[in-house]
């Protein structure tokens, strides 16, 4: 056998059986090395969150986030007569995060394949959906730590005035929920190309779609089922309800399940980049 | 433990990888060797799953590299062509992240990362970031990385390239010393390389396998092609038809070298250094040099490669 080995010849019946045989032997090995789903996501995860600390964009996008927040809380919610709620601040951040997010995330896949290191993730044992799933929820450890320098403010308001916590908190919550949906739109345009740029223009056109262009679609739609279907898919429209401390089941199922789509989308384009 | 039938992968009209069939089994190790895009690259991520083959199948240790992917990518240790790794990030954070990645538990991971930074000469590298490492340097990071889970089939792709002599040397040690616990291929465009290294080659060139066996094998075809070189004193026509006349000489090419006749014999594989020497006795011609100039696995590889070049050249005109 050793000499000829190469031969181009089938595999004979007692080849096979030995092969068929010798593998379950070695699944036991395997299995001790644990399943790689669970434990491949958290790797991910915490891999994918330090590679945000490291990287400078995101130091960028942290910098803008805190003056424009800032800003905003000083001359808006801070002013005299106003509501003591982040209503105000939120909505404005939601602007923001339509160009902000995809900027965080447009490196995330795009990234790997650009510098070959796809390679060595996708011949680990870790399905496509791990990968997604850990990239996803790095980058929303990372916008909820961003979220999280608005507790200041909070704190600010509290001493001048008496909001109410309930609608604070659905607020935030309101505020996570809008975040992994731009997240999870990012890593769907970021699986898409190589290019980072790129990867963050059509996150930004998507994005922009399923707010400013469903907002003017619900206003100036020719027909009433054209218009209710802009008002239907406007993001923003769905988060003002959280921001108004209206926790809305529709909104909620909304935002999750557009989240779950494009995590699912992201996951599917990544599997087909295989094909190519 | 390693078992390729017929596999083809097309990108487009162009065949990366064309119908090619062989066998690894436990323990050996394989090289390889093929100019750039002859296929080598593509074999090997269609055996890692990295990408799925056009048609054909392929087994790792048993299992199915398409159906089975994820039991074929636990037991492959990987090292891709130009060993692309986060710079970002130390080695350890590195090889920790593979091994979570890999479902290793804290303890088996340390143990892990300190037996292949060990085995990888890498330990006094190990909280540099990657991005600040030599080119060599990083690619035993990339072994390391191969090597972590201690997989029964390593696949390494161009292991030594970019490395300095001494590199180069301790990688091929290396290679070698692994090759007792671990089934290997590795890919290589440069021959002594797998000459050093391999028990066994498979030439690829234009995504057919051109030439496989044993190292010595493959050496001893290269002897059917191999010359003779004599230097005989005579009267040039003479000589050159006396020597024509023994059986097994298929050519011979004379020219005139400081009064002597330096003759260039090609025979059909015979040795026939003796029945020269012969012929030049007999006839009291003197002799000066007679040997036998063994063509290289170099220029075999070279004509090898260069009929895989014409065949594709053909090709693409019927298309066109």
């Amino acid at each position: 056998m050793a000499a000829n080995t190469l031969a181009t010849e089938g595999v004979t019946a007692r080849e096979r059986s030995s092969l068929q045989g010798s593998a379950p032997q070695t699944s036991d090995a395997a299995s001790s090395q644990g399943s790689g789903g669970a434990s491949a996501m958290v790797a991910m995860t915490q891999r994918e969150l330090a590679s945000l600390f490291y990287s400078p964009i995101a130091y960028v996008v942290g910098f803008i986030f805190l003056v424009v927040t800032g800003y905003i809380f000083v001359t808006d919610t801070l002013e005299p007569g106003s509501e003591a709620s982040m209503r105000s601040l939120f909505e404005w951040m939601a602007y923001l995060l339509v160009f902000a997010v995809p900027i965080l995330t447009m490196r995330s896949v795009a990234e790997e394949f650009s510098s070959g290191a796809i390679e060595m993730l996708m011949t680990a044992p870790v399905s496509d959906g791990a990968v997604i799933l850990g990239k996803f929820f790095g980058t929303l450890l990372f916008y909820i730590a961003l979220l999280a320098t608005t507790i200041p403010h909070l704190i600010l308001m509290t001493v001048y005035a008496q909001p109410i916590f309930s609608v604070v908190l659905v607020s935030y919550l309101g505020m996570i929920l809008l975040g992994a949906l731009f997240i999870s739109v990012g890593l769907f345009a970021s699986s898409c190309t190589r290019h980072q740029l790129l990867s963050a223009i059509i996150a930004i056109a998507i994005l922009s779609l399923l707010t400013f262009g469903a907002d003017r679609l619900a206003e100036r739609g020719g027909t009433l089922a054209i218009r209710s279907f802009g008002a239907y898919v406007n993001i923003l429209g769905h988060f003002s309800d959280f921001a108004k401390g209206i926790l809305d089941t529709g909104s909620l199922i909304f935002f999750v399940s557009g989240t779950v789509f494009f995590l699912f989308l992201a996951t599917k384009v990544l599997e087909s980049r295989r094909w190519r | 433990m390693i078992q390729v039938k017929n596999l083809t992968k097309a990108y487009g009209p162009h065949l990366a990888v064309d119908n090619i069939s062989f066998r690894v089994e436990e323990g050996e190790i394989v090289g390889f060797l093929g100019p750039n895009g002859a296929g080598k690259s593509t074999t090997m991520r269609i055996l890692t799953c990295f990408m799925p083959a056009t048609s054909g199948s392929a087994t790792v240790a048993g299992y199915d590299v398409f159906t089975q992917s994820m039991e074929v990518r636990r037991r492959i240790g990987y090292l891709p062509e130009g060993n692309p790794i986060y710079p970002e990030m130390r080695v350890r954070e590195f090889l920790n992240f593979r091994g979570k990645l890999r479902g290793m538990g804290r303890p088996e991971r340390e143990a892990a990362i300190k037996r292949v930074t060990d085995r990888c000469w890498l330990g006094e590298f190990i909280d540099r970031p990657i991005g600040q490492l030599s080119k060599g340097m990083r690619q035993r990071v990339g072994l390391a990385d191969a090597l972590l889970h201690d997989p029964p089939v390593l696949i390494l792709d161009e292991p030594t390239v970019g490395l300095d002599p001494t590199q180069i040397r301790e990688t091929r040690k290396l290679i070698s010393d692994l090759a007792r616990r671990h089934t290997i291929i590795l890919s290589s465009h440069i021959l002594p390389e797998v000459e050093a290294t391999c028990q066994r080659m498979i030439i690829i060139a234009g995504g057919k396998i051109r030439a496989s066996g044993p190292i010595s094998e493959v050496r001893e075809r290269i002897k059917g092609v191999s010359r003779l070189i004599a230097e005989i004193k005579g009267p040039k026509a003479e000589v050159e038809s006396a020597v024509r006349k023994i059986s097994g000489v298929k050519t011979v090419d004379g020219a005139a070298v400081e009064g002597w006749n330096r003759l260039r014999i090609e025979t059909d594989g015979h040795d026939v250094r003796e029945n020269v020497a012969e012929v030049a006795a007999k006839n009291n011609w003197p002799l000066r040099e007679l040997r036998l100039e063994v063509g290289s696995l170099e220029e075999y590889f070279v004509q090898i490669t260069a009929e895989a070049m014409a065949e594709r050249k053909r090709y693409t005109a019927a298309v066109a």
